[in-house]
Formats: structure tokens, C-alpha cells, sequence
């Protein structure tokens, strides 16, 4: 209470404690319920671990690793959008079905009226984007909860893909560019440079970001810190990239890879970059412009911020434009994986395990508190669930349930993060 | 939007003027033609009981609400406010009892919301940052470890200091704090006071609206005290007792101050 502000003063430079004061100024922050990203993580590593030890002969493989990632893509994708609207303490429970009825009208313009694919998919994205902004109007400007307005979407979507599609009914959507998008990989030369843009990108931004800060005589974190975290990001992603340049083609191949013709498969799936460039473009909308920031505001306090001089309606609709956007993405990734859409697409756990990706990762249903990257880490999360219980349990009864208590978990952690954070507050 | 015409502002010249304000909601008549004067560089202190009128009165001054009738001078000028862009535009900020803070947001982020300054279209974080120290460095506020703490790990008395720089940061003529010590402990009302008087001593004009008479008369340079939707008198706080005040807010009149019986019997 007596240190002053003026940054001249040791007390308020706070790159004078290194690691061990970036530690304990994390501990700080987790006693005040900022959990971040260190529970996702860590359930990360337990479960892989843990599957490994169980079933490794199946689980741990190269081919099942390149799996796991193009399988938590679509979920990773709707979890992103998820994210911008449970950052306005709002949900989307049809988020699911805007991704099987976005994927319903690619495979119905490629297939029936023979569009291209390059006109086909921005159909999709727009299909999602209506989606969004009707559902946003009638939460923003009738003030009907959100809840209840994407329960009715749930319903009617699932009756408009019915209809589109036709009961039992599958279309077949054979695309090589669509296909290639969750099926292709890039070749090993390009996954290597893949690797040393993200690391290099990473590691620019975040020592460019110290430099200014210190030359502006603001408080830095310490190169020490950035180092770490560089280093690991670079060994994490490192041996990521070792392992899918490595042969998978003939051994351990599921049926996926043999409809490549059985012939060679190694490489970092194409997916994978498609992922990092949306995490980075929503990342720094969501940080670094001036929506991004009114997103959090009208979470934390939407009062504050109409008196701020925030739309807080258009805000709404915007999240939940690029939420159903985002959803509909997921849709084209399904098409992609499955070569087929049917009215099943984006149905069943869909929407539950985005929603459990993004709380997985961190983000809050209370709103105000989440991240783009909390829904990779949660969708990584429930995609090693998916991936490995299988290897343990054919039982599809078991499967719901741990799925279930993992969200119940997470969700729980959300809510003492925030009593935590309530009663740190004062 | 309204240009001062004055470089140093006057001690004698008020610099808020509002002149038998009048203002109905439906039937209610709830301000029946108040004057009130504030001044820059001084305290004057807004009192009344309950349902007296304050809220009503601070809220058609920042534009809220619009008044029925009466004069609206400010700076010397006559100024019409319908709005709080209105209100903002000519240098009046209203830091309100709940605050308006985003607790998931950082003091910077606070300070800034809505007016966030930008290079191009990105947030300029350092400027913001920077600006924010200068600020609380202005006031000398020595309670704030880091300008990036989350307000939701601030106690009382930090955040109804954010809240106050943030209405300082915009090179804004007439603060209204609406009972800003109303929820605080002993320590931290002092600081908040504190940092009321250094507000006026660095030349603003401040409303302070307040249930403490220990407080109007600790800071406050001038008294107003509403009864019923009139103003019962405006006075130097030096001039009055702390039981005279309580006079005035409990029955509009304290011996030959406030309202006549005549005006009284209206009133009721």
C-alpha cells in the first residue's frame, strides 16, 4: 500500500525477480483464481501419459499422433467461435448444427448445382455468418437469453438439414481440394519451415514487444521468462514436428491413410497451419484492436461498458457473427474428413465437446476471462479422450461418461477460479 | 463542443451554473427549480436525504436525462446537454457509486475503455500505460502497485481511485463523485478525501454528493443541500455546523438559512 507507481521505484519493475518471481507472481495470480492455461496443459500430459501406459502399442503412434490432430479440428474450430460468445457470459448451444448445415450447403452447391469450391466454401462461411447475425439480433436487440434462442436454432437447424439432405439421407462430396484439407499433409521440407516461422514469429513478437516496453521505461517481464517460454514452445513444437515427418504410411495405418493409395504419408497435416493462422488472426483481434478489447468489457460489465460509450448490441452481434462463422468452418472440416455430409453431421456430442474444448482451456462460462488458444489446448484435451478411450473401452456408455465428468471437472474449476477470484477481490 | 473563453478560470465566476432547473417524471415533480453553482478549484458538496433529488440532478447535469426547464451555464456559456457525449464534450465527468469498473480488465484497460488511444487500428498499449502512470502520478496516488493489476484484485479504496483517474485522465473541467466513500473503512475514506481535495487544488471543479457530514465538512469549500426537489441553500461550508447541514437536509430550512414557510407549505 505504500510502494509508489512510478516506475523509477525497484518495487514496481517487476523483471527483478527472474523465474522464480515470474513464479511466484504466477502462484499469486492462481490464488486469485487466473488458473490460464497450466490445467489444460497439464491434463494434456496426464492423459497422454496415461494412454501411453494403458495402450501405447496403439495409442502412441506416429500415424494415431497425425490423427489426433486433423480429428480435433473441427472441434477446435467451433470451440474458437464458442469462445467469443462465452466471453459475453453468452452460449451457443447451435453451434453444431450451423457447422452441419454450413457443410450441408457446400456439399449441396458442389454436388447438386456444381459450384466450385472456391465459391462453395465462402457459401458456407456466409451461411454461417446469417446464422450468427439472426441469432444476435434477437439476443441483442429483442433481449431474449441467449439460451433459449440457440435452443430453437438447435432445433430448426437440425430440421432445415433434414430437409436439405433428406431423412437417411448422405451426400457424397468428392473434392480433392476439400478432401485434401483434413487429409493432406505438407511435405517434410515444408513442415520444418512451418516450424521455424511459428517459433521465429513467436519468438520476434514477444522479444520486440519487451524491447519497446523497456525502451518506453515501462516494467518488463524478464528475458529469462520470454527465453523459457521460447525454448519450450520451440522443443514442444520440435519434437511435433520429428515425429509426423517420420514415415507412417504402411505401419499403423487406419483407413484414412490407405484411401491415399497406401503410399507414403509423412508430413505435418495441412490442417495444422489452417489452425495456427486463425489463433493468431483472432488472438490479435481479440488483444490488440479496440473490438477485441470491448468484447471483454462487455463481459466483465456490460454496464460499464454502454457507459463507456460501447454498442454493448453490437458487440453481441459481431460475437455471435464470428462465433457461427467459426462453426461453420468446423462444418467444412467435416465434410472434409468424413467426404460426405448427412443430417447427422455436427450433431450427437458436436457442440457439448466444443463447448467442453473451450472450457477445458480456460475460457469461463461467467464470461470476461477466455482465450483462442484455450480452445486448441481443450479441443487437443478432448481429442486424446476420444482418441484413447477407444484403445481402453469399446463401451460407447463409458465413453459419454468420462467425457462428461471431464467437463464437470473443468466446469468446476471455472467456478472456483471465480469464487477464488471474488473472494481475493475484497 | 463549447470553447472556454477564459484561460484562468475565476474564483468568483462559477463554473457550473444551473439556474431553476426543472424536471417531472410522469406526474412525479422531482426537481422544482433548483439553482446550484459549482466552482473550479473548489469542493461543493451535494447533500439531501433520500428521494431528495441528487441522482436526478447529477444525472440531467451529465445528460442522461434532459431538464424540463432552467438555465444550464457552464463555463460561462449557455449549453444544451441531451447527452452523456453532450456532457463529456464539455469536460464534466461523473464517476458513479457502483463504479462502472470491468473487473476482468486491467487498470490501464479501465482508465481507457471506449476511448482507447490506437495507432492505426491497433490498441497503443504504451502511450495508454504510459499516460495512466502520468495521471496517477498527477494525484499522487501511492496505493497502485501496478497499473496492470486487475481491478478485480483492487480493495475499495484503489478502485474508487481508478475510477476517479480515470475521470481525471480526460482533461475534464467539473468532476461529480456520487458517495464515493459510501462503502469504504476509515483508511481508505481518508485517502479517497485526500484525493478529492487534490483533485480541486489542481484546479478542477468537483460535486462531491455525500451522506457523511464528517466528509462535506472535512473537503468541502461549499454546501448544497436539496430538500424535496428545491435547493434549501447553497452556503461556504465554513459558514455552517455540521447540525445546521443536518437542518437543511432533514427540513429544508436551519433558522433564517433555507426555505420559507411559505415555499415549504408549497412543497408539501
Amino acid at each position: 500500500m505504500t510502494t509508489s507507481i512510478a516506475p523509477s521505484t525497484p518495487e514496481a519493475i517487476e523483471d527483478s525477480g527472474g523465474l522464480s518471481g515470474e513464479f511466484r507472481g504466477y502462484l499469486a495470480r492462481l490464488r486469485g483464481g487466473d488458473t490460464g492455461s497450466v490445467p489444460a496443459v497439464l491434463g494434456l500430459i496426464v492423459l497422454v501419459i496415461l494412454f501411453t501406459i494403458l495402450q501405447g502399442q496403439s495409442f502412441a503412434t506416429k500415424g494415431n499422433f497425425a490423427n489426433l490432430l486433423t480429428q480435433s479440428a473441427p472441434t477446435i474450430f467451433i470451440a474458437m467461435g464458442l469462445v467469443f460468445v462465452l466471453l459475453l457470459g453468452e452460449i451457443d448451444l447451435s453451434a453444431g448444427f450451423t457447422a452441419g448445415t454450413a457443410a450441408a450447403v457446400l456439399g449441396v452447391l458442389m454436388t447438386q448445382h456444381g459450384v466450385a469450391w472456391w465459391l462453395a466454401i465462402p457459401g458456407a462461411l456466409l451461411t454461417g455468418a446469417i446464422i450468427g447475425l439472426l441469432i444476435g439480433m434477437l439476443v441483442a436487440l429483442l433481449g431474449i437469453p441467449s439460451f433459449v434462442v440457440t435452443l430453437a436454432w438447435f432445433l430448426g437447424l437440425q430440421g432445415v438439414l433434414l430437409l436439405v439432405i433428406g431423412e437417411g439421407g448422405t451426400i457424397r462430396v468428392d473434392n480433392s481440394v476439400i478432401f485434401a484439407i483434413m487429409n493432406n499433409n505438407l511435405s517434410p521440407l515444408l513442415s520444418w519451415l512451418l516450424f521455424v516461422v511459428v517459433v521465429g514469429g513467436y519468438a520476434m513478437v514477444t522479444l520486440m514487444a519487451a524491447a519497446r516496453r523497456r525502451a518506453a521505461g515501462l516494467p518488463v517481464v524478464s528475458v529469462a521468462v520470454i527465453a523459457f517460454k521460447i525454448v519450450a514452445l520451440a522443443v514442444l513444437l520440435g519434437v511435433a514436428t520429428w515425429v509426423l515427418v517420420q514415415e507412417r504410411g504402411s505401419a499403423g495405418a487406419s483407413s484414412v491413410f490407405l484411401k491415399n493409395g497406401g503410399t507414403s504419408i509423412k508430413g505435418v497435416p495441412i490442417v495444422v497451419p489452417i489452425v495456427i493462422i486463425f489463433v493468431v488472426l483472432l488472438t490479435f483481434v481479440l488483444n490488440h484492436l479496440s473490438f477485441g478489447r470491448h468484447v471483454y468489457a462487455v463481459g466483465g460489465n456490460a454496464e460499464a461498458a454502454r457507459r463507456a460509450g460501447i454498442n454493448v448490441g453490437n458487440i453481441k452481434i459481431a460475437c455471435f457473427v464470428i462465433g457461427s462463422t467459426l462453426a461453420a468452418v468446423g462444418g467444412i472440416m467435416f465434410v472434409s474428413r468424413l467426404s460426405s455430409v448427412s443430417p447427422q453431421t455436427g450433431g450427437s456430442t458436436t457442440l457439448l465437446l466444443a463447448v467442453a474444448a473451450a472450457v477445458i482451456g480456460g475460457t469461463s462460462l461467467f464470461g470476461g476471462k477466455g482465450r483462442i488458444i484455450d480452445a486448441v489446448l481443450g479441443g487437443l484435451v478432448i481429442a486424446v479422450i476420444n482418441n484413447g478411450l477407444p484403445f481402453i473401452t469399446q463401451e460407447a456408455g463409458v465413453q459419454y461418461i468420462v467425457t462428461a465428468l471431464v467437463l464437470l471437472l473443468a466446469a468446476s474449476v471455472d467456478a472456483i477460479a471465480r469464487r477464488r477470484a471474488a473472494a481475493t477481490g475484497r | 463542443m463549447t470553447e472556454s473563453t477564459q484561460t484562468t478560470p475565476s474564483t468568483t465566476a462559477p463554473l457550473l451554473s444551473l439556474r431553476g432547473i426543472q424536471k417531472s417524471f410522469g406526474a412525479v415533480h422531482v426537481l422544482k427549480g433548483v439553482d446550484l453553482d459549482a466552482w473550479a478549484g473548489k469542493v461543493t458538496a451535494l447533500v439531501g436525504d433520500n428521494g431528495a433529488g441528487k441522482s436526478t440532478l447529477i444525472k440531467g447535469i451529465a445528460g442522461i436525462y434532459s431538464f424540463d426547464g432552467g438555465e444550464y451555464t457552464f463555463d460561462g456559456r449557455p449549453v444544451s446537454v441531451h447527452s452523456p457525449k453532450d456532457s463529456n464534450a464539455l469536460g464534466i465527468e461523473i464517476v458513479y457509486q457502483d463504479l462502472a469498473l470491468c473487473d476482468n480488465l486491467d487498470v490501464v484497460q479501465n482508465m481507457f475503455l471506449g476511448r482507447e488511444d490506437r495507432s492505426g487500428i491497433v490498441l497503443d498499449e504504451l502511450t495508454m500505460e504510459r499516460r495512466a502512470n502520468e495521471t496517477l502520478k498527477g494525484l499522487s496516488v501511492r496505493t497502485l502497485k501496478s497499473v496492470r493489476t486487475k481491478v478485480s484484485s483492487l480493495s475499495g479504496g484503489q478502485r474508487q481511485t481508478v475510477a476517479i483517474a480515470k475521470a481525471v485522465l480526460w482533461n475534464s473541467k467539473l468532476v461529480i463523485l456520487d458517495e464515493p466513500t459510501a462503502a469504504l473503512g476509515v483508511a481508505q475514506t481518508e485517502q479517497v478525501l485526500n484525493l478529492v481535495r487534490r483533485l480541486a487544488d489542481n484546479g478542477l471543479g468537483v460535486i462531491l454528493i455525500s451522506h457523511n457530514m464528517n466528509d462535506v465538512k472535512q473537503v468541502a469549500d461549499s454546501v448544497a443541500a436539496l430538500y424535496l426537489g428545491q435547493m434549501a441553500a447553497q452556503v461556504p461550508a465554513s459558514s455552517v455546523t455540521t447540525g445546521q447541514i443536518v437542518e437543511l437536509i432533514t427540513s429544508g430550512r436551519s433558522g433564517d438559512l433555507g426555505l420559507q414557510a411559505d415555499a415549504r407549505e408549497a412543497v408539501a
